[in-house]
């Protein structure tokens, strides 16, 4: 095996988790904030169909994530509104949004399958991308690549350093005591849940203006769940989101991998290894239930209101 | 502006009217979607939900199409009874659909009487295994069994395929990913000539009575209530939180196998890719729409297999793609969600002027 070989799975590697590194940086804010929302596949399905239609129509990729972004925050403005407001469960409003996310992405999608865009660039950083074997990995990928960096880097500095992301992590421990130190639960809340809409509406046009770059029905195909485990691989920390998505990511190309060493592998026994994979990583990680509930924000999925 | 006020006593009332509410209010909005995309709403409605059982053919498809999807939703209510959040009936059907084939094919020529059986005991066992995975996984490995559900469900999706594509594939077949063609001593025998309606209804229908008396007239659906009601004071009555949940999961895993064997062995008749729409997930939200309840459930199956029909014909006869099955299934679960509240809740609405009479009695506030 020769070293393009690797450059190209490092590539890939990186291309392929950068959606679920979005949607489970957004996941994990929101759970952050106590609140579950089980709806990040459909979420990330609205992106990509709404994202995709804008660019066919528009042929601009900034108002294409844009509108993808704007989706995903109404979509999970939807979620919030019956889960906090309501105070449905958090589990089935979550799965309401994946079900109807599924549909409506398939509805409106249904005329522009097999349509094609203008797929999103690469940008090199120049001089850099000619480093042997991780230039092209590193400094050669597209815009949502270094967006989604910078996010993983803002995120972990704004829960480490700021006092607000102490504040949030102080309202999905407890919102009650929260509310008594006077911070605002309910916005925080919003605030957070819509954030993970916005990042699951970039990751879902992520894979339909630049990964694929095509639209087709439940193109996502479990991505915006293995998103969920990934937070509980991940432990609720930052900056171990991004090893745990570019782990998936390597798992989710195994039949490139199988290729260059030159195996023959069924490949729809190959396409179990993300899933299979997010099973091994569960157990792994649960094993130890004191260390799981230590980590995990108490008040995660349990419904709060003012005043009870 | 509206306030959410807690009942003192959980309205049983509204339990039951929710589910009608949310009904109505999921026919509003087609209604109203309808009428913005440019059909004539009504006539839209009547393809959707009338014009699917208009005659006594479109009565037994009906009963077809609710089959699978009532079996799945009477084994997830046992599970939500006892707030085990499987999401994984689909997977568990689509296992059962595999097994059952993986039997069938070798009695294709057969006049066996214990063919049949074998096929739908093999998918039983076979969504029956699928569940208990994930109840081991549950209670050895403490996994979280909505994520471990799903995943499952994306495996047997996988499961399915590498089975039509490789060893369950008919080597006469052209190479369609298909199994052979059953033999007709693995098949669900008709129940009405000149329709598809199959034994497999019978099956549900002792599904619905056989929950039914499990978990209102036995100790261990007392014992299951409870567990779900009230983790803490299940474990201080002694009751056996592992066998109950990892018994649920299996008796839903084995019921929701049975669907899928039934639909191979039914109005199939072989292995495919396409063996359900989604039945799996319809049922999650025909459990939650039938209130748990196997008779609720029987009547919010029925119309869910409506919607599936409606869906069909409505991209047969006015073109509007069948996703919309999806959009109506989300929104009924959302509204449901929603009404739901006011089971829990008096709505109140304080209009301003009606503040200001409030602010000289503060103590009626405070209450």
């Amino acid at each position: 095996m020769d070293l393009e070989v690797i450059t190209n799975i490092l590539y890939a590697t990186i291309r392929t988790g950068t959606p679920l590194l979005l949607v489970a940086l957004g996941e994990m804010v929101c759970e952050k904030s106590g609140t579950l929302n089980l709806g990040q596949e459909g979420m990330m399905l609205l992106g990509a169909v709404a994202g995709f239609i804008t660019m066919y129509q528009c042929d601009n990729l900034l108002i294409g994530f844009s509108v993808a972004a704007l989706v995903g925050i109404m979509a999970s403005l939807v979620f919030a509104f019956v889960a906090l407001n309501l105070n449905a469960s958090q589990v089935a409003a979550g799965l309401a949004l994946t079900i109807f996310g599924t549909g409506l992405s398939a509805f409106l999608g249904a005329d522009y399958e097999g349509k094609t865009i203008n797929a999103l660039p690469t940008l090199a950083i120049a001089g850099f991308e000619h480093i042997p074997v991780l230039g092209k990995a590193l400094f050669s990928q597209d815009a949502i690549v270094y967006l989604s960096w910078a996010l993983v880097l803002g995120a972990y500095l704004f829960f480490k350093h700021h006092r607000a992301g102490l504040a949030v992590r102080a309202i999905g421990e407890n919102p009650g005591v929260g509310n008594n130190l006077g911070l605002p639960v309910m916005r925080t809340r919003y605030l957070a849940v819509m954030f993970g809409g916005a990042l699951a509406g970039i990751a879902g046009a992520y894979l339909s203006l630049a990964y694929t770059p095509l639209w087709t029905q439940n193109m996502t195909s479990g991505r915006g769940w293995i998103a969920l485990a990934l937070v509980v691989f991940a432990s609720w920390r930052i900056e171990r989101v991004m090893l745990g998505a570019y782990l998936f990511g390597f798992a989710s190309i195994m039949h490139l991998v199988a290729q260059a060493f030159g195996l023959a592998v069924d490949s729809n026994l190959l396409a179990m290894l993300p899933y299979g994979a997010t099973l091994i990583v569960l157990i792994m990680l649960s094993k130890n239930k004191q260390k799981l509930k230590m980590y995990e924000p108490m008040w995660l999925g349990k419904p709060w209101h003012k005043g009870h | 502006m509206i306030k959410l006020e807690p009942r003192v006593e959980r309205s049983k009332s509204w339990s039951y009217l929710s589910p009608v509410l949310a009904i109505l209010l999921t026919l509003i909005t087609g209604y109203v979607v309808f009428a913005l995309l440019g059909h004539d709403p009504l006539n839209a409605l009547y393809t959707l939900l009338v014009a699917p059982i208009a005659d006594w053919y479109g009565v037994t498809e009906l009963l077809v199409m609710t089959t699978p999807i009532l079996l799945c939703a009477y084994g997830l209510a046992l599970c939500y009874k006892a707030s085990v959040w499987n999401i994984g009936a689909e997977g568990q059907l689509l296992i059962g659909g595999v097994c059952a084939s993986a039997v069938a094919v070798n009695f294709v020529d057969s006049t066996s009487a214990f063919a049949l059986p074998l096929t739908l005991l093999a998918g039983i066992a076979g969504g029956m295994l699928w569940a208990g995975l994930a109840a081991f996984m549950k209670l050895r490995l403490n996994t979280n069994e909505i994520l471990v559900t799903i995943m499952l469900n994306y495996i047997a999706v996988n499961v399915l395929l590498w089975a039509v594509h490789g060893p369950l594939k008919d080597p006469h077949g052209y190479n369609f990913p298909e199994s052979a063609l059953f033999g007709d001593s693995t098949l669900l025998p008709v129940i009405f000539d000149g329709t598809r309606l199959h034994l497999g209804l019978a099956f549900a229908l002792l599904a619905l009575c056989a929950t039914w008396v499990f978990i209102s007239k036995t100790f261990v659906g007392f014992q299951i209530q409870v567990l779900g009601l009230d983790a803490s004071a299940a474990k201080m009555a002694g009751y056996k939180r592992a066998f109950l949940i990892a018994g649920v999961l299996v008796i839903s895993g084995g019921l929701a196998g049975l669907a899928g064997a039934g639909e191979v062995a039914g109005p199939i008749g072989q292995l495919v890719p396409q063996i359900s729409p989604g039945y799996g997930y319809a049922a999650i939200i025909v459990a939650f729409l039938g209130r748990l309840h196997p008779l609720g459930i029987t009547l919010a199956g029925l119309l869910m297999g409506l919607i599936y029909m409606g869906g069909e014909m409505a991209q047969i006869n006015i073109g509007l793609p069948n996703a919309i099955i999806g959009i109506f299934q989300g929104l009924m679960l959302f509204y449901l969600l929603s009404c739901d509240v006011l089971i829990g809740y008096r709505i109140k609405l304080s209009l301003p002027f009606k503040q200001q009479k409030t602010q000289l009695t503060p103590i009626a506030q405070e209450s």
